[in-house]
């Protein structure tokens, strides 16, 4: 059971990759990284502490993966509007780009309106 | 299949992770894409802590992925926000 998460694990993280190798523009490949590898890593620490099998490792497991899927859309959001600010490339199919009035052409002090 | 074996193959599907998102690292056209795939580096060295652990069964090394989660979450957005750039509001 424990090495089966492990490997599952590693597997999402490696699909992760080769999402981030081969989608077409920055928050694409984020939205793949963003949730594959955050799942990976989940499934390797929910193994590691299965393989010990002891309740203080399980309880010290889920608060990692507690953490992990906390931060992670944080993260992730924060660095994708950061990019997307500094205007980077929509893939070429992108049907709607709704932020685009709100926050592409703006500098960032005017973004949140202060009256 | 033992566990070290199981162990063993899980830190080669990280390194071949690692390998794939070191090409996105070089190629990525701009700085926001470099810093997907480091944070995607920081996921895979909390699974490699992991895949650690129970190879030299050290449950210590869960409470390094731990700290390894925190710090990466803490750089990923301080880069965010030097991305960002912008003034002090």
């Amino acid at each position: 059971m424990a090495g089966l998460f492990l490997i599952l694990g590693a597997t999402f993280m490696l699909v992760a990759a080769i999402g981030l190798l081969r989608l077409p523009d920055l928050l694409l490949r984020m939205s793949a990284t963003a949730k594959a590898a955050t799942l990976g890593a989940a499934l390797m620490v929910l193994g590691a502490s299965l393989h010990f099998g002891t309740m203080a490792l399980l309880a010290r497991a889920a608060v990692i993966i507690l953490f992990l899927f906390m931060t992670a859309p944080v993260a992730a959001h924060m660095i994708g509007r950061a990019g997307y600010r500094r205007g980077a490339p929509l893939w070429d199919g992108t049907l709607t780009d709704e932020a685009q009035d709100h926050l592409r052409e703006r500098p960032p002090d005017d973004t949140i309106p202060l009256s | 299949m033992s566990m070290g074996a199981v162990g063993l193959v899980a830190l080669g599907l990280c390194g071949l992770t690692v390998l794939l998102s070191c090409v996105r690292l070089v190629r990525g056209p701009s700085f926001a894409d470099r810093m997907v795939a480091l944070d995607l580096l920081s996921a895979v060295a909390v699974g490699v802590t992991a895949a650690w652990a129970v190879l030299s069964n050290q449950a210590v090394y869960l409470d390094v992925a731990l700290l390894v989660a925190l710090v990466a979450f803490l750089a990923g957005v301080a880069m965010a926000r030097y991305l960002e750039g912008g003034e002090e509001k």
